[in-house]
């Protein structure tokens, strides 16, 4: 009697073991520092596991996913900057083409509840499918894509070992990329130990943050330094005419507004706005002081009091700096587990 | 001993397979099939070929005609109302694919009078998981030119050709409908119920031997003449902008009950 008690006991954890499969060999995992709030991500419907992930990244850094195997996610999106393209202003596509817009940075999208500029997307699992298939970006199909992958000899075991398939359909490609993109959080910059209290603020820096507070905080709120908005920053209107957020609201108080983004991480994301035309922090910084452009959509942060603007002295715009630079973390853009 | 340890093991395995199936009863359903035919005015509709001629007395051709139908729902001759299940109640109807002009429903048995169903895609399935968008509605695969990708979202209607008088370089027209109202900011919703009164045609007579039919009739003329008139020469690409709830309050209006056959 004994004996089947044994026998069934195992037959039953073998079973229990085979109902979770998914989990195993968890070692890199998604962590949400406790001052943080609650990532907006839907988790319940795409669980990170590590062999999702390393699909993900694979196809992340594929070229395959372009119609002329050229370009690659990771093309304009680079670990080493942020993972936004360096000292590009516009994003190019395939054939040198230009697009409208200045690549964002991907980093922290586990707390971000649109994406892209004009938050034209409200899903993290549906935003690749914009530029795999825009024609000046990958000019791909989706199915394409899927049809590609899965004549690829090298993600059958990537695969298998993410989903327990023998090929990919095009929302399980959709949730690998999602799980790559969803680890690629920055949370390691001084200004995070800070914020544990494992660092101390140089004195200017301390300055540059009491500043920040008092004048950047209200839109770039920390510690995501974006409250996920859009606004109108009095950007002079340029030749592309982009209407920003307003071409997907068709709402006219939303004409030239755009996601604010994120500062973390800022001296390695230059150029800097949606079409990037300032290559310097301190000329970002300088359009608060002098440069705003008054519209009738222009936020009302940047003309309270009748000033247009944010006024800074040349000391407090290097403070301000000084602070800016706590917000770049090093061991995000050297991570070899997200690098190509 | 081991038919215990296999029955525990078969015990093991179904309870890992959580979803329980809701029991449908085959026997007691009636097919009704939606039969989808089109024409401008009083001609046929035929793709690339037959010049007609709008209410702004233009010219042109239709090269592509294609819209989704969905939350289908029938009322019964007592005032009952039938509502298709979710799951089995979006289509995609293609001018050039004839199968797809001719959904079939499942309904229990009864006398309907009236049909109503929506011309597009609503905002839950807009915004539901990826996971859940099968088939016709897979934006990878058979929904991938009816959806944008940069305004996450459904084209419910998608109407197009050419024309000389189209300012176009390639004098193309160009109608590409959607937007359900938005998700993280209120947008235009374009989001419309057609109603169909069976009655003055004949309406559905199904009990389980019987197949039915329902013929509707879609009139591209309609698309552009009705509440507003619509010109090819001002206005040859509408796709995510203002006016386009113009186009979409005449698309509403351009279906109409033909014949029900009750085999």
């Amino acid at each position: 009697m004994k004996k089947v008690a044994t026998i069934s006991t195992l037959v039953l954890i073998v079973a229990a073991f085979a109902c979770q499969k998914e989990i195993v060999n968890q070692v890199f995992s998604f962590k949400s520092p406790s001052y943080f709030p609650k990532p907006t991500y839907h988790f319940a419907t795409n669980k990170i596991t590590d062999a999702g992930f390393a699909l993900g990244k694979k196809l992340f850094y594929d070229p395959l996913l372009s119609i002329d195997n050229s370009t690659s996610c990771g093309s304009c999106h680079t670990s080493t900057s942020a993972f936004t393209h360096n000292d590009h202003d516009l994003s190019h596509g395939l054939n040198g083409a230009l697009t409208k817009r200045n690549s964002p940075p991907l980093m922290n999208l586990a707390w971000s509840s649109t994406f892209m500029w004009d938050g034209g997307i409200a899903d993290l699992d549906l935003q690749p499918i914009a530029p795999i298939t825009s024609e000046i970006e990958m000019g791909e199909t989706m199915e394409n894509v899927v049809s590609k992958i899965n004549k690829n000899p090298i993600y059958k075991p990537l695969i298998y070992k993410a989903f327990g398939t023998n090929s990919i359909t095009g929302d399980k490609l959709l949730k690998a990329l999602s799980q790559f993109m969803l680890m690629c959080t920055s949370t390691e910059a001084k200004y995070d130990s800070v914020k544990r209290g494992q660092a101390k603020y140089t004195s200017v820096e301390q300055e540059g943050y009491n500043i920040f507070l008092a004048k950047c905080n209200a839109c770039h709120n920390e510690p995501l330094f974006t409250d996920n908005s859009f606004r109108n920053t009095g950007l002079k209107t340029s030749i592309l005419n982009d209407s920003g957020r307003y071409v997907i609201t068709l709402d006219k108080r939303d004409l030239f507004s755009f996601k604010v983004p994120s500062l973390r991480n800022i001296s390695y994301t230059p150029p800097y706005m949606h079409d990037g035309r300032f290559f310097s922090l301190s000329d970002a910084i300088e359009h608060y002081n002098s440069q705003v452009v008054n519209m009738p959509t222009l936020d009302p942060l940047l003309k309270r009091e009748g000033n247009l603007g944010i006024r800074l002295t040349k000391d407090e715009k290097t403070k301000l700096i000084v602070f800016l630079k706590t917000l770049d973390d090093r061991s995000f853009i050297t991570n070899r587990k997200l690098a190509e | 001993m081991k038919s215990k340890a296999i029955i525990l093991l078969v015990f093991a395995f179904l309870s890992c397979n959580k979803k329980a199936m809701e029991p449908v009863d085959y026997a007691n359903r009636s097919r009704i099939t939606l039969s989808f035919n089109h024409v401008v005015g009083n001609q046929p509709l035929s793709l690339g070929n037959t010049t007609y001629t709008n209410g702004s007395g233009e010219e042109f051709k239709v090269t592509s005609l294609k819209y989704f139908i969905s939350n289908i729902s029938l009322t019964k001759t007592d005032g009952s109302v039938y509502v298709v299940p979710q799951d089995s109640s979006y289509f995609l109807i293609d001018e050039s694919e004839y199968t797809s002009k001719a959904p079939i429903i499942t309904t229990p048995p009864g006398q309907y009078k009236q049909m109503s169903f929506v011309i597009g895609v609503d905002s839950l399935r807009n915004t539901k998981d990826i996971s859940q968008r099968l088939g016709i509605l897979d934006p990878t695969t058979s929904a991938a030119d009816m959806y944008w990708t940069w305004n996450s979202g459904y084209i419910f209607f998608k109407l197009e050709g050419n024309s000389t008088i189209s300012p176009q370089m390639d004098k193309s027209f160009r109608y590409h409908i959607g937007l359900y109202g938005g998700i993280t900011s209120g947008t235009i919703n374009n989001i419309k119920r057609v109603s169909i009164d069976l009655n003055p045609l004949g309406g559905v007579k199904v009990n389980d031997a019987k197949n039915s039919t329902i013929f509707i009739q879609g009139d591209v003329l309609k698309v552009f003449t009705g509440k507003n008139k619509i010109s090819i020469g001002s206005n040859s690409v509408v796709m995510a902008t203002p006016f386009s709830a113009s186009v979409a309050e005449n698309y509403a209006n351009m279906f109409v009950h033909v014949k029900t056959t009750n085999d």
